[in-house]
């Protein structure tokens, strides 16, 4: 058989969602960011409000967001993603506005900005990438990172006397009364990936219903930072990050 | 014409309200005003002073060196502006807070009872408006009517029915004030 | 009397002039000497008749980045603060610059270093002018002396910002933002349609429709190539400016023997300085930048010729006269006189510094 015969259209299986484009990704291979920048995607088409849809990208390996899905970007300060995805929603408030935060952004240098959006009960999407380290400045320790877990800043691990301990941000948003949705999910199996894409979708339809703020927290793997290979790091997070921060719904109201 | 005018006293006499007053009336005159406050904590409790100006012509400075007239209205504020008046210039105290007089030969001076007065009319909070009863009386720079109409710009809809209290506390310090 | 003549706050009619020339949005975090600017609004309720969204944010950084969100929209969003409020702020200053986003900011300063104090000071005039936050940038700096600039520059600066795609800040101070004067507000303007702003301001992230490219506000770039083409645009915006938009005033100048620089509320108090200089028979000018950036070096410079010497005048320990001195280029005696922390010197004091120094 040869290619053309392969692929016809009615051999078609998969395609990638129109939103995404054809720019290389400069995340890892193995890396969980490349997977939720796709369920983003297909939601926003699925919903067809790609034309009304802005998104904020952080400072953090999803710096660069911006390049992978087509639609409108602000690319934020670190941290700052929530205060900017207040005004844009706000300001125009029949658009659907999300921002794609991880683990540093959201939960050291934007834990203000963060809690204060989610308790003004912003009509937004927070998809929050929780993968236990910094990842693009080189694996040093995030506020999430496991006690005992060796990153470059904590290189006999993480010492809670020293560094006090794994902040849970779902369960600290839990608590807000401005949050309509929160709710912990992971995408390194095809069946939560299929979940994964559900809880964006509810979030997403959350916003536009104007039922307050929904947080998604995806527990990832970050393989090169953890040194790792892909499938150890996927093993590893099922073992140990998820005993710390466990899936499902913390709050669907 | 111009006038500039240092209004200073305790936090809570209402020496930054009178000088809204007046400054209000002064732009219901068509003149160009200025007021400028001291402000920050000292207004909530310690001295407050406020600067008035009003000039047919654009005003300069909203800072001087020297007043043509200052209403003081406890001590600290007469020892700090006692010697600030402009030779031949007024200077209006009330005798409750003073115990310790202006002494200058070169300047007009005036007593004002507007606190023992105040306390007659049942109306402590009326003390800044026979105060300024007895300024105007002595320059009448803008007049009674404006006065009133100033009072009801500056106040909240709410408290318009204390406009006839605060007329007769400005008629009470025109009676009341006197040379000392 | 006219029914738009009012008598208020500089601050306040910062509030009333920003609704009336159709903002958007404003974002802020209460700090003194300024915080009636946030008091009046939301007094007004703007968000009830123009539509213009009003929030107080939970720190100062969080307000310069809901102006970041907004103005990336292409909305006309402000914020107002005062000096340790903007020290916050810079970040987010340079994240706008850099992303070429337009933007109004107030700084109604007071006394610094530090939490310094609640009393009128210019001493953030380096940081207004040459920069403040981190990257090669300049805001648009406008000095208002009176509570009339205060609402005037409103528009000024919202307009220019948008003309230029740059950020421009009011540099007030505890005076003119405290003081009450007589006041004429602008005409009421509608606030743009969405669809004129994606007709006007075709970069901005209102969602992307068919058949146009996504849009992207970003400061960030990674090649060195590309990013120093971007910087050389940078450049050539603030040479425009600098080119275009260059105002001051000038009160006595032409047969003035000596020459004041001073700006904002210092330059009111040397009105009345030459005034008394005046009465002594002393011939001296005074030139009020209106622009902080960009400076009136020419002007200044032209003035070198036939004064026999220059006193900056500010509220901090000399800053500004750094600019007069570059713009005079040793023509002429430079002296600076200031006061510090808080303090404002009487007309008098200026006078008496004056002589001191250059006579």
């Amino acid at each position: 058989m040869d290619i053309n015969e392969i692929i016809k259209p009615e051999n078609l299986v998969y395609t990638k969602p129109r939103l995404m484009n054809d720019n290389p990704m400069h995340y890892c291979p193995g890396c969980s960011h490349g997977v939720v920048h796709k369920l983003i995607a297909e939601v926003i088409e699925e919903m067809g409000i790609e034309e009304d849809t802005i998104g904020i990208a952080p400072v953090g390996c999803a710096v660069f967001a911006y390049n992978y899905l087509d639609i409108d970007w602000i690319e934020a300060a670190h941290g700052r993603a929530p205060a900017i995805a207040t005004a844009v929603k706000r300001l125009n408030p029949k658009k659907m506005v999300f921002t794609y935060q991880g683990d540093g952004d959201l939960a050291a240098i934007g834990t203000a900005e963060t809690i204060h959006a989610c308790n003004r009960g912003e009509n937004i999407v927070i998809i929050f990438i929780n993968n236990g380290i910094y990842g693009m400045t080189g694996g040093q320790m995030a506020p999430t990172t496991l006690e005992g877990m060796v990153t470059s800043t904590c290189p006999y691990g993480r010492n809670v006397a020293l560094n006090g301990y794994p902040l849970r941000i779902a369960e600290l948003v839990e608590r807000v009364d401005g949050t309509c949705y929160i709710t912990r999910q992971s995408v390194h199996t095809p069946a939560s990936i299929r979940k994964a894409k559900k809880a964006i979708r509810l979030a997403f339809e959350n916003a536009m219903a104007g039922k307050g703020t929904s947080l998604v927290e995806v527990v990832s793997t970050c393989n090169s930072g953890w040194k790792m290979t892909p499938v150890n790091a996927n093993k590893w997070m099922e073992e140990n990050m998820f005993a710390k921060y466990p899936m499902g719904d913390l709050k669907n109201v | 014409m111009k006038e500039e005018i240092i209004i200073a006293g305790f936090g809570g006499q209402g020496v930054l309200s009178m000088g809204k007053i007046l400054a209000y009336s002064g732009l219901m005159e068509d003149k160009e005003v200025t007021w400028m406050p001291s402000y920050g904590p000292e207004q909530r409790g310690g001295t407050a002073n406020v600067t008035v100006i009003l000039s047919d012509e654009r005003i300069s400075s909203p800072v001087l060196n020297a007043f043509d007239i200052a209403v003081i209205l406890n001590q600290p504020s007469l020892e700090k502006f006692e010697s600030k008046v402009k030779p031949g210039g007024i200077l209006i105290y009330d005798g409750y807070g003073i115990h310790h007089p202006p002494t200058r030969t070169d300047i007009n001076i005036y007593r004002i009872n507007a606190m023992e007065a105040a306390i007659e009319m049942n109306n402590i909070k009326a003390l800044n408006m026979i105060v300024l009863g007895g300024l105007l009386k002595l320059k009448p720079m803008v007049s009674l009517e404006n006065v009133l109409k100033g009072l009801k710009k500056s106040l909240p809809e709410r408290h318009h029915h204390l406009i006839p209290i605060n007329e007769q506390a400005i008629l009470k310090g025109m009676e009341i004030i006197k040379k000392a | 009397m006219k029914e738009d003549i009012k008598l208020m706050k500089g601050n306040e009619a910062i509030a009333h002039a920003a609704i009336r020339y159709g903002a958007d949005g404003y974002f802020g975090y209460p700090i003194t000497p300024q915080s009636e600017v946030m008091e009046t609004l939301m007094e007004e309720m703007p968000w009830e008749t123009t539509g213009m969204v009003v929030l107080q944010a939970e720190s100062e950084v969080a307000a310069i980045n809901m102006v970041y969100g907004g103005a990336s929209c292409g909305k006309a969003v402000m914020t107002s603060s005062s000096s340790p409020g903007v020290s916050l702020k810079q970040e987010g200053i340079s994240y706008l610059a850099g992303a070429e986003l337009p933007c109004l900011i107030v700084n109604v300063m007071r006394g610094g270093p530090g939490l310094g104090t609640i009393q009128p000071s210019q001493a953030d005039y380096f940081q207004a002018t040459k920069g403040g936050g981190h990257g090669d940038y300049h805001l648009i700096t406008l000095a208002p002396a009176s509570v009339q600039e205060m609402a005037d520059f409103v528009a000024l600066g919202f307009d220019l910002a948008f003309k230029y795609r740059n950020p421009a800040i009011i540099l007030a101070d505890g005076i003119i933002g405290q003081m009450m004067e007589k006041v004429v507000l602008p005409p009421f303007r509608k606030r743009r349609t969405e669809e004129k702003i994606r007709a006007q301001n075709p970069w901005a992230t209102l969602g992307k429709p068919k058949g146009r490219k996504r849009n992207v506000i970003t400061s960030l770039e990674l090649d060195p190539a590309i990013m120093e083409q971007n910087n050389i645009r940078f450049q050539a915006t603030y040479k425009r400016i600098s080119e275009n938009e260059i105002r001051f005033e000038e009160i006595n100048c032409e047969n003035a023997d000596y020459l004041i620089v001073a700006f904002g509320s210092m330059s009111r108090i040397c009105q009345k300085t030459i005034e008394l200089a005046a009465e002594e028979g002393l011939k001296i000018g005074l030139l009020r930048p209106i622009t902080l950036w960009p400076f009136p070096s020419e002007a200044i410079a032209n003035h070198a010729n036939h004064v026999k010497g220059i006193l900056s005048a500010e509220l901090n320990a000399g800053q500004m006269v750094e600019d007069v001195r570059l713009a005079v280029n040793g023509k002429v005696k430079v002296e600076h006189f200031g006061r510090l922390g808080g303090i404002v010197p009487t007309p008098d004091e200026v006078l008496n510094a004056l002589k001191e120094k250059l006579m």
